[in-house]
């Protein structure tokens, strides 16, 4: 398997207001690649623009999934065409079964030219995969009867990520702060998940601050972006000095993207406020 | 329940419920209300004095009434209207026996299909009249009633005479007086004590003629310890003129007895719907009302449950879908009379496509109706900024020692519940389809598994071309 995500010069902005400023990255599958950052430099929405999310504006530049241009595409052809991104903070779906819910995403997603109506995966192949990919996570059976993410701990909504990662398996998933809330213990567990289901069956690109969930995951490449730009690319001991030490050096030496994060902070703190 | 989606021919779906059967009446009465009209429909059914003075009665307190001056705007002529079609002079106890073209309707809309399956009787209404009925044999034997309001007033005069319109009086409102005056069928129930119908018996209405008005009536008794779930389904083809549809159904639940009342309404989008029903629950009786409306222009329908004697319960599960061009005004009604009694109403309600859905309900707490409970949940979802949804609730309660909650929510579909769900490969319809059977779902799977499958399928039709 020789797929490549690349992403070109990639400018993204939110309710006008610029974000991304020129984002060049290429994953390749079997590749694992950590994304770092201060709070505000852009990771999550880089994250976002690549699943499509409507409000993620391109303005600039494009993502190609195997050389296809994804940029006009809705989030669901995206999800449909090997793109997963699993979210930091997942949303609930009242009255809907992580079941019914995982069994029409994972038939749409394995047959892309599937129309609306068509039968889904046969339900006893289904619930056998289910529950085999649960078994291998540890996860409680009765899981798969609870309301998508409703009444989920911080730990529970992680863990249904991963899950929903094993049964899509993307050709690319993005990792959007999969270790935030959770626990030492909770984001070891995670981190195990991830390398079990997704080391050298996918292309991983894992965004996180620190590098517990990088443990089982150690990434060739670490990508240190700041002010909605990656400004400096390097292996496994870049993500080991930025967690050990901090943004500090980085701050210094690229001052222009050092400005536009304090910028878009103040921003983003003034629209919270 | 399961979210998988119906097969991609909706518009033959809807279709199915959108057609006309050539038929030919064997009397019509002429368009219009008035005494006349009245007796030419007693006469035609042939009925003792009393029913006929009640329907003239009936009729003053109708023209003597306003119309409602809340809930939905109702524009009706009432002299535009048939209100008495008889469409066959006997009626069948086997569908052979049904006339060919009644029968193919009721076979489109699968009811013998059902039958077979899994009612434990069944009516089918066409117009003004039954057509068909059917009881299984062994609840003959064990005492079960199960007729047309007509036939009952002939063959159990005495208990009918007991109950009808004691529960509902026509004064009660104006299209109970309406009803009262010009009803026609319906369905009549006796569950002796102590017999539990463990299958559903029910009742499909249909309307076939254009500006046909049908009144049916009914009056389901369930002596003590005795539990029913009686079903109604209906249905109209779309015409261009509007019709009216104004049912009155009274039931009463004696001691330690339990009925369920499920209605899955789908009236065509020019129907008025105007219904009154009410239950009186007495000691540790349960009556449980399960509403389910989805189609006519206007619905208008507040189950009603009067706890009368310690121990009584009362249950009120309401889903109302208003897409374009409809207002769902429905709810419910809770009157505790008496101390230690227990309602529950939820409400859910949705929105699309300019509709309007209201929620209207009165909980009403006695004086010396004390450690009684009741509580109010109505969520509303509203699908497109185009739509509206509103809640009117009515609290009195009269004594203090009581546990009266209400809790009220109003949602849109979130941006990013779609994004969620678009992101694992679900286009935007079978996303925004998903959250709306999840919105419901608290609701479907209190139904018997068929009639689940037909309100997720039903919610499905309303849900086709709602995006974009």
């Amino acid at each position: 398997m020789n797929h490549v995500l690349r992403i070109e010069n990639l400018h993204v902005s939110v309710h006008g207001k610029p974000i991304l400023r020129g984002v060049d990255l290429e994953i390749k599958f079997g590749e694992t690649h950590a994304l770092m950052g201060p709070n505000g430099s852009g990771k999550s929405t880089l994250g976002l623009a690549i699943a499509g999310h409507p409000n993620y504006e391109i303005t600039e530049g494009a993502i190609y999934l195997d050389g296809v241009d994804l940029t006009e595409m809705e989030a669901d052809a995206r999800a449909r065409a090997g793109i997963f991104m699993a979210f930091q903070r997942p949303i609930a779906i009242p009255g809907v079964k992580m079941a019914d819910f995982l069994r029409h995403a994972t038939t749409n997603v394995r047959r892309p030219d599937r129309k609306e109506g068509e039968d889904l995966i046969a339900m006893r192949d289904f619930r056998k995969e289910l529950k085999s990919k649960m078994e291998q996570l540890k996860m409680d059976p009765e899981f798969a009867r609870r309301y998508v993410n409703d009444g989920f701990s911080g730990g529970e909504m992680k863990r249904a990520e991963i899950l929903t990662m094993a049964m899509l398996s993307p050709k690319f998933s993005i990792l959007d702060e999969t270790d935030s809330g959770l626990d030492a213990d909770a984001v070891r567990l995670a981190s195990a998940s991830i390398a079990e289901i997704g080391r050298d069956k996918m292309g991983l690109l894992i965004i996180t601050h620190h590098d517990k969930l990088l443990e089982h995951n150690p990434p060739q490449f670490t990508h240190a972006m700041l002010g909605g730009r990656i400004v400096e690319t390097g292996g496994p001991e870049l993500a080991r000095e930025l967690h050990d030490h901090g943004y500090d050096r980085i701050r210094k030496a690229y001052p222009d993207a050092d400005a536009a994060n304090q910028e878009m902070l103040a921003k983003e703190e003034a629209a919270l406020a | 329940m399961s979210t998988e989606l119906a097969p991609d021919d909706a518009v033959g779906e809807i279709n199915k419920y959108d057609f006309r059967t050539e038929s030919t009446a064997i009397f019509k009465a002429r368009k219009g209300l008035d005494a006349s009209i009245v007796h030419q429909i007693s006469d035609m059914k042939n009925e003792p004095q009393w029913m006929r003075d009640f329907r003239l009665k009936s009729l003053e307190t109708f023209y003597a009434k306003p119309m409602p001056k809340w809930g939905g705007s109702i524009d009706v002529n009432f002299q535009d209207i048939y209100y008495y079609l008889k469409p066959t002079n006997k009626q069948g106890r086997t569908w052979d026996e049904v006339p060919q073209e009644i029968k193919d309707t009721f076979d489109k809309l699968g009811i013998p299909e059902a039958e077979k399956k899994f009612l434990a009787g069944v009516k089918a209404q066409f117009e003004s009249e039954v057509v068909y009925g059917s009881l299984k044999e062994e609840l003959v034997q064990q005492g079960v009633i199960f007729t047309d309001t007509d036939t009952a007033i002939r063959e159990h005069t005495d208990l009918v005479r007991e109950y009808f319109g004691k529960i509902i009086p026509p004064d009660d409102n104006k299209f109970a007086a309406l009803n009262s005056a010009v009803w026609s069928g319906g369905s009549f129930i006796y569950v002796p004590k102590g017999v539990k119908i463990d299958f559903p018996l029910q009742a499909y209405f249909r309307i076939n003629a254009e500006n046909m008005g049908q009144f049916e009536r009914t009056l389901i008794i369930v002596d003590e310890g005795a539990s029913v779930h009686y079903v109604e389904g209906c249905t109209a083809p779309m015409y261009s003129s509007e019709s009216l549809h104004s049912a009155v159904v009274e039931i009463v639940c004696k001691r330690g007895s339990r009925c369920r009342y499920t209605t899955i309404q789908n009236w065509a989008n020019n129907i008025y719907n105007l219904v009154t029903k009410r239950a009186m629950a007495y000691a540790d009786a349960t009556m449980e009302w399960v509403d389910g409306n989805l189609g006519s222009k206007l619905t208008m329908k507040y189950p009603a449950v009067y706890l009368m004697e310690p121990g009584a319960r009362g249950e009120i599960l309401s889903i109302a879908f208003a897409s374009a061009g409809q207002h769902q005004d429905t709810g419910g009604k809770l009157v505790h009379a008496a101390p230690n009694t227990t309602g529950q109403i939820i409400s859910k309600s949705i929105s699309k496509n300019g509709g309007r859905s209201s929620y209207r309900g009165l909980v009403k707490v006695e004086k010396g109706a004390h450690k009684s409970k009741c509580n109010v949940v109505c969520d509303a979802l509203i699908l497109d900024p185009k739509s509206q949804s509103d809640t009117y609730p009515y609290i009195e309660i009269l004594d203090q020692d009581v546990s009266v909650g209400h809790e009220a929510s109003v949602s849109r579909i979130g941006e990013e519940q779609l994004f969620y769900l678009m992101s694992r490969g679900l286009t935007e319809h079978e996303a925004s389809t998903m959250i709306v059977n999840g919105f419901i779902e608290p609701l479907v799977k209190e139904l018997p598994m068929e009639y689940a499958v037909e309100m997720n399928r039903l919610i499905q039709l309303q849900m086709e071309g709602s995006v974009g």
